[in-house]
């Protein structure tokens, strides 16, 4: 939608890509995927790698509680007027997918408060592995799972897993634990997806957060150009 | 008019942020005022003819072209909670926002425009029916529906309520709810002549002491 691009214009409808001053808007990052499956870890651990670079905001859409809002808020991965949450009455799918227009106006009121900003990561709630954003809502989206879910995950797709922009398997420490397969969910992973990228990682690790780190500054890259 | 823009409208897929909100029945159902579906029946039928008559009677007087800002203002003065009246200016916005990208129009924009951070969802939804080519007796239809509409879906979730028994209670409400809609254009039609004073007022106290208590709860399902 192009409805006003001018100065002192409403309020952007959608996913325009320019604010009511004529600016460009920020990248907006959806990162969704199962309950535990480490959305708020790889959200803490993206603002830290980024926030000495980058102009930051988060949006958090807990399912009945502002927890995950307030776990970055306690880590301090970013100022607190820069987080914020957003209800989503017992479906958190239907907020990042079907209607959109609670999580547009927390990113809009970000930008409007906090901003300029280059970047929002907006979290989804721990959902099922049919959950995806938007494209009203993000620009690219992060389908986060890990491998102590189950290591057919890969092998049974879906939509998340299956045209998620990154695709992560997190906690690959824990692989030898749980019986996980690593090759195996890669090259499923590989079937279901064909040349989208997957990124294996290990917050525990002292590479941690990187690959998926490059990944966005790519995207930001991208946006900009 | 085309019938079936207010079917778009009415349609609780319609995207404008009501899936989030309980309209009351989360904090009813803790406090056990709601248990079931013949409670939930009265439930509805309380706000129906509160909230909803007032709802109805703001969207009616929006679609005869009363002034969004006087209708805002009086939608203020006969809202006392706090919590309420800004779950109606969250949800007006957000109603805003797909009304804007359904039926795009000038009349929408420069409500948009001032209000940036959301006008009440009645007052909103009037214009939006009135640019959408619908009646004062459609927009009174579609906020009396959804004022009782709204309870009823987060009702099924809230208790595991069977879908058709809820389904069924709004059913029921049908007839009563013809009655409100039809009561809200008559008001809408003394505004007109007489000025925002002639809107209804009527109120519901639990509904608002209700949504205090509400927005005080550190775990809840609802936003309102």
């Amino acid at each position: 939608m192009h409805l006003d691009h001018h100065h002192d214009g409403p309020a952007a409808v959608s996913a325009d890509a320019h604010r009511p001053n004529g600016s460009r808007r920020a990248l907006r990052i959806g990162l969704g995927g199962p309950v535990g499956s480490g959305k708020t870890a790889t959200v803490a651990a993206l603002c830290r790698a980024l926030r000495d670079e980058l102009s930051l905001a988060v949006v958090t859409n807990d399912i009945y509680t502002r927890e995950d809002a307030e776990f970055l808020l306690r880590e301090a991965v970013l100022p607190p007027e820069r987080i914020t949450a957003v209800e989503t009455g017992a479906c958190p799918h239907t907020a990042i997918r079907d209607d959109i227009s609670a999580n547009l106006e927390a990113v809009e009121d970000l930008e409007d408060e906090v901003g300029p900003l280059d970047l929002v990561l907006v979290e989804s709630g721990g959902d099922n592995l049919t959950a995806t954003f938007s494209k009203g809502l993000v620009d690219a989206q992060i389908f986060v799972i890990d491998v102590a879910g189950g290591d057919d995950i890969p092998r049974k797709g879906g939509p998340g897993v299956t045209t998620a922009d990154l695709l992560v398997v997190n906690k690959t420490d824990l692989a030898p634990y749980v019986g996980s397969d690593l090759a195996r969910m890669a090259a499923d992973a590989k079937a279901q997806r064909a040349e989208l990228p997957v990124v294996f990682q290990s917050l525990r690790t002292e590479a941690g957060v990187t690959d998926v780190a490059a990944w966005v500054r790519a995207q930001l890259a991208a946006w900009t150009a | 008019m085309s019938r079936a823009a207010l079917l778009v409208l009415a349609d609780g897929r319609f995207p404008a942020g009501g899936h989030a909100h309980s309209g009351g029945a989360e904090a009813a159902v803790k406090a056990g005022r709601i248990t079931g579906a013949s409670s939930l029946e009265e439930f509805c039928r309380g706000r129906l003819h509160t909230a909803g008559l007032v709802s109805a009677s703001l969207a009616a007087a929006a679609v005869l072209g009363v002034n969004p800002m006087e209708l805002d203002a009086a939608a203020d003065a006969r809202t006392p909670s706090p919590a309420l009246r800004v779950a109606a200016r969250k949800l007006g916005r957000q109603l805003m926002r797909a009304a804007r990208a359904t039926w795009p129009s000038v009349e929408l924009d420069a409500l948009a425009r001032e209000f940036p951070k959301g006008a009440h969802q009645p007052v909103v939804l009037g214009v939006t029916a009135r640019v959408a080519g619908l009646d004062a007796v459609d927009a009174a239809h579609c906020a009396a529906y959804e004022s009782v509409s709204g309870p009823a879906s987060a009702t099924v979730r809230l208790l595991s309520l069977d879908p058709f028994d809820a389904t069924a209670v709004l059913a029921r409400l049908a007839p009563e709810l013809d009655r409100v809609a039809d009561q809200a254009v008559e008001a809408a039609g003394r505004v007109v002549d007489h000025g925002v004073d002639a809107l209804p007022s009527a109120s519901a106290p639990l509904l608002e002491i209700g949504a205090e208590l509400h927005a005080a709860w550190p775990v809840r399902l609802f936003a309102s």
